[in-house]
């Protein structure tokens, strides 16, 4: 069994089971259809996946981690990040709580991107 | 016969396939990255692989948790390329090797006992086309050699133990040496090393504790296959748990083969390792 680890989430079945309707959402955002559809009206196309309105506030908000802990599993995660024009170091920097100046001043080479 | 000429393990980070399409990959930041792959296909020009067994994950392209395998081989005559939610890649279709693969199921089944899924239908994304992109440069006609997906969960707890991912890739080495075609396979173990991406631990590396994973891979694998997701994942990062797939690239090749190259590069978010054994 796993035990939990300081400032991380560990994706495991009950989290899976918790982002099941998020996780479908993103899933779908692999089609390009269906981003565009996103970008026209995201309340609409949130409204196909049966999310709650809990889980709806975390998308508007762009909350990422509290994506991730309402079961959003990261892989799955970038996919709304596509959408929304935030790249996974500007989503990492929101969840280390710093700008993504701060962010990139903390990477060895920060060209690497 | 079917014969392992060499493993690869190696990072299969996705920025690299941007990187690759864009042709930046000369760029101070990325030169380290695609140098330490220069020799490494010399060495592949050499050896003349017939078939590359890419054992990756999905992100998320072509697999969701509605249904999730946890080992999913390709048995399929060409893979798409994916759309994991930002395009797709400008990339050609991936020719798939038919009989390997028909003749892996049967044996990994029957004589092995590894109850895989079987996949006709199968997209192809980052997890497997960045590691080819270092390795098997493609030109527009194709890849230069046919390839296997083999797809592992390493994202949704509970996930296949180290253990049995080194006996996965045990069984490959005598499926292959079984197969009565005549192929020289190459066996890819893709992802990590040490990342993790989300939390306040994001962006977290541990340069010890991947080079202490490198030297182990190299000289004690069959200890090695003892490392528990758990102790993974606190040193090195939640995401850093695909590295339990280099083990089934080092389990396919012999307990004393020779290393031939090594090279780390941390730049970003992810410790890039490469490691190669001769067969």
């Amino acid at each position: 069994m796993l035990r939990p680890i300081p400032d991380t989430t560990i994706f495991d079945l009950r989290l899976a089971r918790r982002g099941q309707r998020l996780n479908r959402l993103c899933a779908s955002l692999c089609k390009p259809e269906n981003r565009e559809a996103f970008k026209r009206d995201e309340d609409a196309y949130m409204a196909r996946y049966g999310l709650s309105e809990a889980e709806k506030a975390l998308i508007r908000r762009r909350d990422f981690q509290g994506l991730i802990e309402a079961g959003t599993n990261i892989y799955f995660l970038l996919k709304i990040g596509s959408v929304t024009g935030t790249g996974l170091y500007k989503m990492g920097a929101q969840m280390r709580g710093e700008s993504y100046e701060q962010f990139l001043a903390s990477r060895n080479i920060r060209g690497a991107t | 016969m079917g014969r392992i000429v060499g493993g690869i393990g190696l990072s299969h980070v996705p920025s690299v396939g941007p990187v690759v399409d864009r042709g930046r990959t000369q760029e101070p930041a990325w030169k380290p990255l695609f140098d330490a792959y220069v020799p490494v296909r010399e060495w592949l020009a050499e050896l003349k692989p017939d078939v590359a067994i890419v054992v990756y994950n999905d992100h998320g392209a072509d697999f969701t948790f509605d249904k999730y395998p946890t080992f999913a081989l390709g048995v399929a005559e060409r893979y798409a390329i994916g759309d994991e939610g930002f395009g797709t890649r400008p990339l050609p279709q991936v020719q798939g090797d038919i009989e390997l693969s028909t003749h892996l199921a049967e044996a990994l089944v029957y004589e092995h006992e590894f109850d895989l899924t079987l996949c006709q239908e199968l997209a192809v994304e980052h997890g497997f086309l960045v590691p080819m992109n270092l390795c098997f440069p493609h030109r527009e006609s194709g890849w230069p050699v046919r390839a296997i997906p083999l797809q592992v969960n390493v994202i949704q707890h509970p996930l296949p133990t180290a253990r049995r991912c080194y006996r996965l890739g045990n069984a490959i080495r005598e499926a292959v040496s079984a197969y009565p075609g005549d192929a020289r396979v190459v066996v890819m173990g893709t992802g990590g090393m040490s990342h993790q991406l989300q939390g306040k631990r994001f962006g977290f590396m541990n340069e010890k504790f991947d080079q202490w994973f490198l030297d182990q891979l190299e000289r004690d694998p069959e200890k090695l296959a003892g490392i528990t997701h758990q102790e993974i994942m606190e040193q090195a990062g939640a995401e850093a748990v695909e590295l339990i797939m280099w083990l089934t690239m080092r389990g396919a090749l012999a307990p004393d083969a020779r290393r031939v190259h090594r090279h780390y590069y941390a730049p970003m978010t992810t410790g890039m390792g490469l490691i190669t054994f001769q067969g």
